[in-house]
């Protein structure tokens, strides 16, 4: 490596430490959206960097949508005791004593309802104005042009014409009363950079990514959990597979991947030659094309 | 883990070039080779194509948002990522659209090189010079210019040796560039990655293998630079200051001077959670502690004492306007440079310059996309160096405060030294007319974090264009009040003395804002008694916390005995009754507490000027 410069990943987290402090140094009410998830995972480490040896100075917010995995709550719940940090969950209990689900609902009203409603009131009754959440500009198309700081209007939506021009590290934070920001402090974080960093770093994460036998159910390409009910179609029946979650979402919209990466280690191996992108075992990402940016401008993160 | 990963450096660069120069079709190919395409991204790609009637459209790969994609058109700075054994890549992909000020500057500020495309069949345009001086203006001096299309000129070295020396010829004069030409076809990837032998006049690296190799790091000075992001004091054995290193290294045992209360320290710990380093180098974000305590905070900065940067209030920069709305001179902005916002006011416009021949030329203001040489003048001192030195200290970034938008950016190019400025009270004309102004009284322990606020307030107040004055207790215990002690009957007499000043103020239309611990309630309503136009804000942080953060000391002194009569300790504090504001700065932070303060003192502003009308 040339002399002077940093490695790839000290570079990617001294910018997103810097990042972290900049929104507690400047914003009122902010709060991190922890979605259990390994990007959540890397962000909490990072937040813990950012402030050691003080405590992380923020509440975590996690939407439940009554559809996560099991094995996700209980590794949330033991992080936030281990950590002593605040966390805040919430559901939208209407939609949910209404018995919403992507079944009888299209997936994108089920988001609507169980994601972007209760982020949106659970940001509304916790007086939150700035949330920080994990997404990455790699991940999809349409966030290749997000901001790191990124504006929303009084309901929570995403003009893609009306964002601050970001120059340097000098993010504005200002904002009206009825306005919200959204920071991605891991924007610039590719999906390898982040299994990189859990592994050299040795971050705890949900078993659900690292392979092994499921009692699964195969439908066409998709390898679906069951552990919330699914009804089954005439010949179906769960089987025993070998694989790992890619990324977490709800049961029923996540897919597995078949996998036998039982370690970080696999994992990062498997990502240097598995050359497919990881919201593609996620339904919602197919409603239509371009859809995540439907949904970005209605208020889903 | 293998260690080629760790090895592996960062390399932020922008791509620009006109549109249809092959631009997305070159990007679209690195990331392919670089295998850093997913297989059902690069599916629906293959789909689009088929549908389009075309082979493989790489260019498909990288197009954006709905709205552009139905345009047909690129409108906004997109980051692209890819890695190679040697090296990880952020690309800024700056459109070459119509907006291409604001987009190509946005992504120049952040990287450290350009990749210029040139078609090939049409040389050197009025947009590439163009492109090229704004990647210039905003610091990027290595520069690599890729001939592309040369698949159809035929592959010949005489329109590759042409189109070099335009290139030359049209960046004469701006001194630091360094130049490499390369001549490739992005569609049939020849000389993308590797050649296939279609130009053997060409033997120079590959772009990627210029890419992989060429150096990261920009050419900055390396004085030493650290604006205090935060500071850390979780308990009484420990207060650290957080930050980015904007320059420079730092070590343990090295001396820094601080900024800007002039105050040496020692470094006495560099840490990065639980690691202690010994040496932190620029961009490292760390924790710094110091061997003795002085008094530091967001805004602040550590520096090397051996060659400090600038303090001043008048700075000279290129700004590039951002907004539709144009500048003014008679509006007060808001600037962040480092960690700190000030307020400022434009005292003139010394030039407009074209972008399209890096010319003066005539102007009495900036609009949208816009560059002109500008003087301001700010309320409190920044620190800072020339940008061609320090891309951190030497920009910022100009904030309207009347819809909080970034309205521009700016580099640094002269600064004038404290007292060589023209003094800054001719502003008469821009000042909003008052009959009366206020006294903000802010009351509190030692530490409950008056001045803090006092200063935020002050920002946002000059920023609305108000005439703001600060009376602060330790100050005036250094100069009006020198003669006085701690007694009851020398506190109530401190009091008097700032009421007084703060009356006099108050009736000429000025904002006070009265930063005193004020212990006593009966000298404090003398006050409001006085004034009459007051606001009393208690800062109510509790007597633990101003032990805990002492930023002065003065707790641990009283606790020993060394001083008698401290307020909190063994001397009273008696809170206002009814106070128009309470506030603890231990469970709010500063931003809530002086949004509040603003819109009290905002109000009452409003309602007495309403109230003289009548
Ligand atoms: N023959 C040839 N055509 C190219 C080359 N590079 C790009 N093109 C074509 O030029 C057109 C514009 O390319 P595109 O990448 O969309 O340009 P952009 O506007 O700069 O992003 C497309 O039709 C490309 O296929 C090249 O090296 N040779």
């Amino acid at each position: 490596m040339p002399n002077g410069s940093m490695a790839h990943l000290d570079a990617l987290e001294a910018e997103s430490i810097y990042i972290l402090r900049e929104v507690v140094a400047e914003s009122a009410h902010p709060a991190m959206l922890y979605s259990v998830g390994k990007d959540s995972s890397v962000m909490l480490r990072l937040a813990q960097k950012a402030f050691y040896p003080g405590k992380i100075p923020f509440p975590l917010l996690h939407i439940d949508t009554g559809f996560k995995f099991r094995e996700m709550l209980t590794f949330r719940d033991r992080i936030c005791q281990e950590l002593g940090v605040k966390l805040i969950v919430h559901t939208n209990t209407d939609a949910v004593k209404d018995g919403a689900n992507p079944f009888k609902l299209s997936t994108s009203r089920c988001c609507a309802l169980l994601k972007t409603k209760a982020l949106l009131d659970a940001l509304a009754m916790n007086g939150i104005d700035v949330a920080i959440g994990g997404a990455r500009r790699d991940e999809e198309k349409s966030r290749a042009k997000e901001r790191v700081f990124s504006l929303r209007d009084s309901l929570g939506q995403w003009d893609p014409k009306n964002q601050r021009p970001e120059f340097w590290n000098l993010y504005n934070v200002r904002i009206a009363p009825d306005q919200a920001l959204r920071v991605f402090p891991l924007s610039n974080w590719t999906e390898l950079d982040v299994w990189q960093y859990i592994d050299r770093e040795q971050i705890p994460v949900v078993p659900l990514y690292f392979a092994k036998e499921r009692e699964m159910l195969v439908r066409g390409d998709l390898v679906i959990p069951l552990d919330h009910p699914m009804d089954l179609l005439p010949g179906e029946k769960p089987q025993r597979v070998m694989c790992r979650m890619r990324s977490l979402g709800c049961t029923y919209c996540t897919g597995a991947i078949r996998s036998t990466a039982s370690t970080v280690p696999d994992i990062i191996d498997e990502l240097k030659l598995f050359r497919r992108s990881e919201r593609e075992n996620r339904v919602i990402d197919h409603d239509q094309e371009g859809s995540m940016e439907l949904k970005k401008r209605e208020g889903y993160f | 883990m293998s260690t080629e990963v760790a090895a592996q450096d960062l390399l932020r660069f922008i791509t620009v070039g006109s549109v249809d120069d092959g631009k997305s079709t070159l990007i679209g190919r690195l990331l392919y080779e670089a295998n850093a395409i997913y297989e059902d991204q690069l599916s629906s790609v293959k789909k689009a194509s088929t549908a389009k009637n075309v082979d493989l459209d790489l260019s498909l790969l990288t197009d954006g948002l709905r709205a552009e994609r139905e345009q047909g058109i690129t409108i906004d700075v997109a980051y692209r990522y890819f890695s190679t054994p040697r090296r990880t890549f952020i690309i800024a992909d700056a459109p070459g659209h119509e907006q291409y000020t604001r987009n190509m500057a946005t992504g120049s500020s952040t990287a450290e090189l350009a990749l210029i495309l040139v078609d090939a069949r049409k040389g050197v345009l009025t947009q590439t010079r163009r492109h090229t001086l704004i990647a210039w203006l905003l610091g990027i001096r290595r520069m690599i210019v890729a001939v592309n299309k040369m698949d159809l000129v035929g592959y010949q070295k005489q329109v590759f040796d042409s189109i070099r020396a335009d290139f030359e010829k049209c960046v004469e004069g701006f001194p630091g560039i360094e130049l490499h030409f390369l001549p490739l076809s992005a569609l049939g990837g020849e000389n993308v990655i590797n050649s296939n032998g279609a130009m053997p006049w060409y033997s120079g690296p590959s772009l990627l293998e210029l890419l992989e190799t060429l150096p990261a790091t920009p050419s900055v000075s390396d004085s030493f630079r650290f604006p205090v992001q935060t500071v850390i004091r979780p308990n009484q054995d420990f207060r650290g200051y957080a930050g980015q290193v904007s320059s420079g290294t730092v070590k343990v045992g090295d001396e820094v001077l601080a900024l800007p209360s002039g105050q040496r320290a020692t470094v006495d710990g560099i840490l990065l959670q639980t690691q202690n380093l010994e040496k932190a180098v620029t961009s490292q974000s760390i924790v710094l502690t110091l061997s003795k305590h002085i008094d530091l905070g967001r805004g602040d900065m550590l520096v090397s004492p051996e060659d400090p940067p600038k303090v001043t209030t008048r700075i000279t920069s290129n700004l590039i306007w951002l907004s539709s709305t144009p500048l003014r001179d008679d509006t007060r902005y808001l600037i962040k440079h480092t960690t700190q916002t000030v307020c400022g006011r434009v005292i003139q416009l010394n030039k407009k310059i074209d972008i399209d021949t890096f010319t003066e030329i005539e102007g009495d203001s900036l609009g949208f996309n816009e560059i002109g040489e500008v003087e301001f003048e700010l309320h409190s001192p920044v620190f800072c160096d020339v940008y061609k030195d320090n891309r951190v200290t030497g920009s910022f970034i100009v904030m309207d405060p009347r819809n909080n938008d970034t309205v521009a950016a700016g580099m640094i190019t002269a600064m004038a030294q404290p007292g060589t400025g023209e003094a800054s009270d001719s502003d008469a004309g821009s000042r909003v007319a008052l009959q009366h102004g206020v006294t903000v009284w802010f009351t509190g322990l030692s530490g409950a974090g008056k001045t803090t606020i006092c200063r935020a307030v002050a920002t946002e107040l000059l920023a609305h264009g108000l005439q703001v004055e600060v009376i602060d207790g330790d100050v005036i215990r250094k100069h009006l009040c020198k003669d006085l002690g701690f007694s009851k009957s020398d506190r109530d007499e401190n009091i008097r003395r700032i009421a007084f000043v703060a009356r006099m103020l108050t009736r000429n239309g000025v904002v006070v804002l009265v930063s005193a611990i004020s212990p006593y309630r009966a000298a404090r309503e003398e006050a409001r008694h006085t004034i009459g136009d007051f606001v009393e804000v208690f800062v109510n942080t509790p007597l633990e916390v101003c032990e805990l953060r002492d930023a002065k000391d003065l707790y641990k002194k009283a606790r020993e005995g060394a001083i008698h009569g401290f307020t909190g300790i063994d001397d009273p504090y008696e809170p206002p009754v009814a106070p128009e504001i309470v506030c603890d700065t231990s469970r709010q932070n500063i931003r809530e507490v002086s949004a509040k303060v603003v819109d009290k003192v905002l109000e009452h502003l409003s309602s007495s000027a309403a109230g003289s009308e009548r």
